[in-house]
């Protein structure tokens, strides 16, 4: 029997709606003001997170290197993209989209930059050098303080992170690579994950794509770098250290190496835990709890939210021990595939019935 | 076809392959026999850019390649099968297959697949499963059937007996045979001596990194020197 398959344009428009309404729902829930202040700053937080996990996941996933230094790169796009805007060259409009690929493509310069080098090492080398690279960016922007502002920061950088802005760079970023992982470039950057040598013996020139993936996965951090600055509006280069890189790390090892639908689950359920924490901890069901378990109920859901690196930590070793492989493992969320299975069972069950009639 | 003069490889300060030329001409089967450790996988790899001699000159269809990327050298026609069968654990058979196709045109994969099906009807039957779970012998076809998708002209194989059964041995050097008969140059890398010197037109003896004997492979087989290290008596 012919599998059954959702043809391709009916894919693409029912992904494509998907996405309007996701948009739309957003947008009025975070312009109506239902949302309180603090809940709608962490939507805008989980999109570029989303954008910093799924780039990362090109290199520590899909190309299996260890990368440690995705703030630094994260870094220079801020920076870029926040001196851009507080030069106030373009229009507004015009300045957010030039502003934003201004960012990536010095970010994906530096990615270039690193990757060369970088990539002649393996394992623990790379994982050093982009750490130390990482931490340069940090010690580089504190040192010229008549460009960046220095360690008291650069302010007045223009609010331009709508929740709009936001969301489109999410999607771009998600379709970009899932499209980038989709094509022949795709198998080859995967081929070297499997093995580099193989993947050589096959005719692929694993140092042009291992840069070419430094390069996509240090744009798009570039872009989420320029996001946050536009949403805070000051930046200090505190920010970028490397305990970022570690998080955005974490979030990429906990939904799975090489998942893109991994990283944005876990970076949505990892950026939200403070604030549902702290909101659960609020939530008056607590309070008929008996007698002193209402208060250490609370207290445990407060010091969770105010000690979520410690959290990500033990969620880290649980996930290592449990699924080594992350939430999905490398598992793909794909809307039309589980539709077409849904459908495929229905069949199936049909098939069955009409047997049993005939018998 | 293959001309290689002057081969001196070092790993570090070992001095692996000392001085060593030989050829491969057009539509010959030839083997290089030698002990574990005589640096015959090294050959291989320097032939196809995985490492790189320190003199002499490597000479393919006419074109210099001791300088030439690996890649590069794979699209000139000049496959390498390497030892202990690097296939992709993670895709599946089919998906391996593709990948072999990398430097070739697109239209002409299907062709192509169907062609290497028909040389190994087992990998037709496991097109979906992980290469991971092939057993050895599958595997050591599918690393043969992924060279063979980029069209080669020369294709170096590494031990392509290594571990598997005298049935199947049998099977891959027949294999062999048949694509030779078809146009394809082999260079062929072996323990199993008796085997190789079997199929093969002509053999060099590699010992600690030199050719030491070279001949006919019907003469070698006579050979008492040969016979005594490396055919069992
Ligand atoms: N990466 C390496 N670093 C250092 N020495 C190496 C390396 N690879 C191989 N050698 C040495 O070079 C010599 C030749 O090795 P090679 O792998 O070419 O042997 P071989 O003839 O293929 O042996 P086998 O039949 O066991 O595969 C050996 O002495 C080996 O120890
Ligand atoms: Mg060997």
């Amino acid at each position: 029997m012919k599998q059954f398959h959702i043809p391709m344009p009916v894919r693409y428009g029912m992904n494509t709606i998907l996405i309007i309404a996701l948009l739309l729902v957003g947008h009025l829930l975070m312009e109506s003001g239902v949302l309180p202040r603090a809940h709608a700053n962490n939507v805008i937080q989980v999109g570029f997170f989303i954008i910093l996990a799924v780039s990362l996941n090109l290199t520590a996933g899909y190309l299996g290197q260890l990368p440690l230094g995705h703030a630094g790169f994260m870094a220079v796009g801020a920076y870029v993209g926040a001196i851009f805007w507080r030069s106030g060259l373009l229009p507004d409009g015009a300045s957010i989209v030039v502003g934003l690929l201004f960012a990536g493509l010095v970010a994906a310069l530096f990615g270039v930059m690193i990757g060369i080098p970088a990539l002649r090492l393996r394992g623990d080398y790379l994982a050093i050098i982009t750490l130390g690279f990482g931490e340069m960016i940090r010690v580089l922007i504190n040192n010229i303080p008549t460009v960046t502002g220095g360690a008291q920061g650069l302010l007045g950088i223009p609010r331009h992170s709508s929740f709009l802005v936001v969301y489109i760079c999410v999607v771009i970023t998600c379709v970009a690579v899932h499209m980038l992982m989709k094509s022949r470039h795709g198998r080859a950057i995967l081929s070297i994950r499997e093995n580099e040598i193989a993947a050589e013996s096959c005719g692929i020139n694993t140092t042009y794509y291992k840069v070419m993936a430094f390069a996509f996965s240090a744009f798009f951090a570039g872009v989420a770098g320029a996001l946050f600055a536009g949403n805070l509006g000051i930046l200090v280069p505190g920010e970028f250290g490397f305990m970022t890189s570690i998080n955005i790390l974490m979030i990429v090892v906990l939904g799975g190496m090489g998942s893109m639908a991994g990283a944005v689950i876990a970076a949505a359920i990892l950026t939200s835990l403070p604030l549902v924490m702290q909101g659960l901890a609020h939530f008056h069901v607590i309070s008929y709890l008996p007698g002193a378990s209402e208060h250490i109920v609370r207290y445990i859901l407060q010091w969770i939210a105010q000690h979520r690196m410690i959290i990500y930590a033990l969620l880290l070793i649980i996930a290592m021990i449990a699924k080594p492989t992350g939430l999905l493992g490398n598992y793909d969320f794909s809307l039309s595939r589980i539709l077409e299975k849904l459908i495929r069972r229905r069949n199936v069950g049909k098939a069955e019935k009409g047997g049993a009639d005939h018998g | 076809m293959l001309k290689i003069t002057n081969m001196n490889v070092y790993y570090g300060n070992i001095y692996a392959i000392k001085d060593v030329s030989f050829d491969v001409g057009e539509g010959e089967i030839v083997t290089l026999i030698g002990a574990n450790g005589a640096g015959k996988s090294t050959i291989l790899k320097t032939i196809s850019g995985l490492l790189r001699s320190k003199t002499g000159s490597i000479s393919f269809a006419g074109e210099e390649i001791s300088h030439t990327a690996s890649h590069t050298i794979v699209k000139r026609g000049l496959a390498h099968v390497p030892e202990g069968r690097r296939v992709f654990l993670q895709m599946s058979v089919k998906e391996n297959l593709e990948m072999g196709h990398y430097t070739q045109p697109g239209g002409t994969m299907d062709e192509r697949i169907a062609q290497v099906y028909d040389k190994f009807p087992r990998l037709k039957e496991r097109r979906r499963q992980l290469a991971g779970t092939l057993s050895g012998g599958e595997q050591q076809m599918l690393a043969m059937g992924r060279a063979l998708m980029s069209r080669p002209k020369l294709l170096m194989l590494d031990e392509p007996s290594m571990g598997l059964a005298p049935l199947l041995v049998e099977q891959i050097f027949e294999i062999i045979k048949e694509l030779n008969a078809a146009g394809v140059t082999i260079l062929l890398v072996e323990q199993n001596a008796n085997m190789a010197l079997a199929v093969a037109h002509r053999g060099y003896v590699l010992e600690t990194g030199r050719i030491v004997t070279t001949d006919n492979a019907a003469a070698l087989l006579q050979d008492d020197a040969v016979r005594k290290a490396y055919l069992g008596g």
